[in-house]
C-alpha cells in the first residue's frame, strides 16, 4: 500500500488506465514533454509517446471538440483542460454535442470522454485560475461531474470515469493536490460513479460536501466535537451529478438537522439542489432549517481575499452551532 | 472554368535595426529625439519592473506573474503610436505599453499580488486592463473597432495576442469580425515562440502568423519583434490604413520568451538553454541602446542616468504599494461585494451583512492576504 498525494493518485489512474487499454488517449495543453502543469500526466509522455499523449493547440473547444470526435470514433479520450476557469471556452462544445449525442441519435452513438481540470482556489492562484463552477455541468443533462476529495478516491473515480460510456466532467480540486498522502492499494480499483460516501458516522447532524471543502468539514467536526461533545455525520458526494439523494436522504432521517457545505457561488450552487431533495424527500424529519455554507455569489475574489470566500472550519463550525441550536 | 492559381497577396517581413544595434538606413524611420528617448524610457521601466518583481515573487512578495521581459520593442514600438482616445487592449507581456498608456506600477503590483484595484484603469484612458483568458480580448477589440465605425469616429484600436492565443477560435472569429466590418485595429501578435511549453511548430503547420491575413482579407506583415523601429514602421503603417477607413491589419512581431512563462514554469522542461541564450542575445533593449547612442540620440551617461531615476522611481512604487496594499480600503474583504452590479440585489448585501458578522466574530482579522502572509507559498 504506497502512500501517495492526489497528484500522483491521478496520475498513477492515467498511467493503469493506458496501460490497460490502447484506446485511452491524454490530450491538452502542455501535457507532453511538460508533463501538465501541475505534472500530473508525469512520465506519460515518456511511455506513451505523442500518439497518445498529445500536446494541443492552444484551444479548448478544439481539445473538447476534437475530443467528442475521437470517443465517437472508439477512442477514449482523457482530455485536460489546465484551468477549470478556462473550460467555458469549451462548454459549447459539452452542452450541444458531449451531453446529446446518445439521446438524439437514440442510443446509436455515444461520447466515452473524461474532460479533467483543475478547480477552486486556496493556492493563491491569478485572476481565472480559481473557480469552483461544477454546478454549471450538473445543470448540463447528460454529462456526470465526479469530484474526489482525496488520494484514493481520486485514483478510483478516474478508473470509473475513464470507463464510463458517458462523458464525465472530472473536477480536481487543485488546493488538495499535494495537501496530504494517504494508502492506496497495490491492485487498481474503481468507485461507483453517483454513490456518495458516509465518511464519518455520527449524530445529530449531517454535513454533506465535496472536494476541497471536504476538508474543512472534518476539521470543523473535530472542533464540534472537541468543545460541544457534537459527533456530526459526514457524508462526500464524490460524484455531484447524478446525486446520490438517497444517501444524504436516510442520513437526515436520523440526524434532523443538516448543512450543505461547498466553495461554488451559493445560488442555484450544489446545495440549492441538496436542500431541494432533502425537502422533497424528508421534510417532516428536519428539526431544523436546512444551512448551506458556500462561496458567496461573487467571483472569487483574487488571491489577497480569496479566504474570506471560501468557507473554512470556522464558518463551518459556527453554522454547525446555528443549525444545532435551532 | 479551367484549373489555374489563384493570386494572393504576398506576405512581407521586416527588419530595421539588426541585433547589433546596426541600422537599415534605407529603411530607418524618421522619428523624433524626443520620441525615441521616450520608447526606451518605457522599454527600460517595464524591463526593470518586470526583474524587480521577480525578486519580490522569489520573496514572497508578489504573486505568480508572467514576465514581460524581451517583449517590450513589440509593445512599445506600437503603442508610442497611440492617441488618448485610441484604445489600448493587452493580453499580459504588454507591460512597456501599459505604463506609457497611465497605467501604473502600483497598480502592475497590486493586479499580480491579488489585489482587484490593479485592474481599474486610471482616470482618463479608456483602455481595458489586462486578459488572462487567452485571446479573448480581441473581441472586445474587434467590437470597439466597430464602434467607431458606428460612431464615425476616426481613432484605431491596438490589440495584442500570443502566437498560442493564434489557435483559438475567438482569435479567428475576432480578426473576421474586424475585416468584415473593416473595424481600425491593429492586431499585433507577440510571437514568441511558445505556448508555456508547446513551440509553435506543434501549434500551427503555417510558417508564419502573419499569412494569415490573407485568408481573413487584410494586410499582414512579420517584422523582427525585437527590433522597436521595425514594429514602429509597421504599427504606423496600420495605423494610417486604419484611420484611412481601409480596416484592420495583422502585424506578427517574431521575439522569444527568454524567461519562464510565468514564476511557475520552469522552461528546461522543455527548451535547451543554449537556444534559450542565443535568443537572449537578440533581445531588444541592448540594441536600441547602441542605436540611440550611434545616433547621437543619448550618451551612456544619459542613459545610465535614465536607468537612476527609473531605479528610484520602482522603489518608491514598491513602497508605496506595499504600503497601499495593508490600508483599511484595499485590505478590506467586503469589497468583493461591491462592483458585481450597479444596484446590490438584497440577497447580495445579505451576503455582505453575513460576512461583516463573521468578521467581526472571528479571530482572523479583516486584513487582506497581501505580500504580508505571501510568505507560506
Amino acid at each position: 500500500m504506497p502512500s501517495i498525494n492526489m497528484a500522483k493518485a491521478i496520475n498513477l489512474a492515467l498511467f493503469e488506465a493506458m496501460d490497460r487499454d490502447p484506446s485511452v488517449v491524454v490530450m491538452g495543453e502542455d501535457v507532453g514533454p511538460d508533463e501538465g502543469v501541475f505534472r500530473i500526466t508525469e512520465g506519460l509522455h515518456k511511455k506513451f509517446g505523442d500518439k497518445r499523449v498529445i500536446d494541443t493547440p492552444l484551444a479548448e473547444s478544439g481539445i473538447v471538440g476534437s475530443a467528442i470526435g475521437m470517443a465517437i470514433y472508439g477512442l477514449k479520450p482523457v482530455c485536460e483542460i489546465q484551468f477549470s476557469g478556462f473550460d467555458y471556452y469549451a462548454f459549447h462544445q459539452l452542452e450541444c454535442h458531449a451531453s446529446r449525442f446518445r439521446n438524439r441519435t437514440r442510443g446509436r452513438v455515444n461520447v466515452p470522454l473524461v474532460m479533467r481540470a483543475p478547480y477552486g482556489g486556496g493556492i493563491r492562484a491569478l485572476e481565472h485560475h480559481s473557480e469552483s463552477r461544477e454546478a454549471i455541468y450538473a445543470h448540463t443533462p447528460g454529462l456526470k461531474v465526479v469530484i474526489p476529495s482525496g488520494p484514493r478516491n481520486a485514483r478510483a473515480l478516474l478508473h470509473s470515469s475513464i470507463q464510463d460510456p458517458d462523458p464525465v466532467i472530472y473536477y480536481e480540486p487543485k488546493a488538495l493536490y499535494r495537501l496530504f498522502k494517504e494508502d492506496v492499494p497495490e491492485k487498481m480499483e474503481t468507485l461507483p460513479i453517483g454513490q456518495a460516501q458516509v465518511v464519518q458516522k455520527g449524530s445529530e447532524l449531517t454535513i454533506v460536501s465535496y472536494g476541497a471543502s471536504l476538508r474543512a468539514c472534518l476539521e470543523a467536526a473535530e472542533m464540534l466535537q472537541e468543545e460541544d461533545g457534537v459527533k456530526p455525520e459526514i457524508i462526500d458526494l464524490l460524484t455531484v451529478s447524478p446525486l446520490d439523494a438517497t444517501l444524504v436522504v436516510e442520513s437526515v432521517k436520523n440526524t434532523g438537522r443538516v448543512m450543505v457545505v461547498h466553495e461554488g457561488p451559493r445560488t442555484c450552487g450544489l446545495g440549492a439542489e441538496v436542500v431541494a431533495r432533502i425537502n422533497e424527500a424528508a421534510l417532516l424529519y428536519l428539526e431544523a432549517p436546512i444551512k448551506r455554507v458556500t462561496g458567496f455569489d461573487t467571483p472569487i475574489p483574487y488571491f489577497s481575499k480569496e479566504r474570506f470566500y471560501i468557507p473554512d472550519a470556522d464558518r463551518i463550525l459556527n453554522a454547525a452551532r446555528e443549525v444545532l441550536s435551532f | 472554368m479551367p484549373r489555374k492559381p489563384i493570386e494572393l497577396p504576398k506576405i512581407e517581413s521586416l527588419s530595421i535595426l539588426d541585433e547589433d544595434g546596426n541600422v537599415d538606413k534605407a529603411l530607418e524611420p524618421k522619428i523624433d529625439k524626443d520620441t525615441l528617448k521616450t520608447m526606451l524610457r518605457y522599454m527600460l521601466l517595464a524591463r526593470r519592473t518586470d526583474e524587480r518583481m521577480l525578486l519580490m515573487q522569489r520573496q514572497g512578495r508578489c504573486g505568480t506573474f508572467p514576465q514581460s521581459s524581451g517583449h517590450e520593442a513589440i509593445s512599445m514600438g506600437s503603442a508610442i503610436h497611440l492617441q488618448k482616445e485610441d484604445w489600448h487592449i493587452p493580453a499580459y507581456r504588454e507591460l512597456a505599453g501599459l505604463l506609457y498608456r497611465g497605467w501604473t506600477i502600483e497598480q502592475t503590483l497590486l493586479y499580480w499580488n491579488g489585489f482587484e484595484e490593479g485592474a481599474r484603469p486610471p482616470e482618463g484612458v479608456n483602455d481595458l486592463p489586462v486578459c488572462v483568458p487567452i485571446a479573448s480580448q480581441l473581441l472586445h477589440a474587434a467590437g470597439i473597432g466597430m464602434g467607431m465605425r458606428i460612431k464615425d469616429q476616426n481613432n484605431i484600436v491596438m490589440t495584442y495576442f500570443g502566437d498560442g492565443a493564434s489557435s483559438e477560435g475567438d482569435c479567428h472569429e475576432a480578426l473576421n469580425f474586424a475585416a468584415v466590418y473593416q473595424a481600425p485595429v491593429v492586431f499585433v501578435c507577440l510571437n514568441n515562440q511558445y505556448a508555456i511549453s508547446v513551440p509553435l511548430a506543434k501549434q500551427m503547420k503555417n510558417e508564419t502568423i502573419a499569412q494569415r491575413a490573407i485568408a481573413y482579407g487584410m494586410p499582414g506583415i512579420r517584422v523582427d519583434g525585437n527590433d522597436v523601429l521595425a514594429v514602429y514602421v509597421a504599427t504606423q503603417e496600420a495605423i494610417a490604413r486604419a484611420k484611412a477607413g481601409e480596416g484592420p491589419t495583422l502585424i506578427e512581431g517574431l521575439t522569444y520568451r527568454f524567461t519562464p512563462h510565468t514564476t511557475a514554469d520552469d522552461p528546461k522542461r522543455y527548451r535547451s538553454e543554449e537556444e534559450c541564450n542565443t535568443w537572449a542575445k537578440r533581445e531588444p533593449i541592448a540594441r536600441y541602446k547602441k542605436y540611440l547612442i550611434a545616433k547621437g540620440v543619448m550618451t551612456q551617461a544619459d542613459i545610465d542616468s535614465m536607468e537612476a531615476e527609473i531605479d528610484a522611481e520602482i522603489k518608491q512604487s514598491v513602497t508605496k504599494t506595499e504600503t497601499l496594499m495593508q490600508s483599511a480600503e484595499l485590505s478590506n474583504p467586503l469589497s468583493m461585494f461591491d462592483y458585481l452590479y450597479n444596484d446590490m440585489p438584497p440577497y447580495l448585501n445579505e451576503q455582505r451583512e453575513e460576512l461583516k458578522a463573521e468578521l467581526e466574530k472571528s479571530k482572523k482579522g479583516n486584513k487582506s492576504e497581501g505580500q504580508a502572509a505571501a510568505g507560506h507559498h
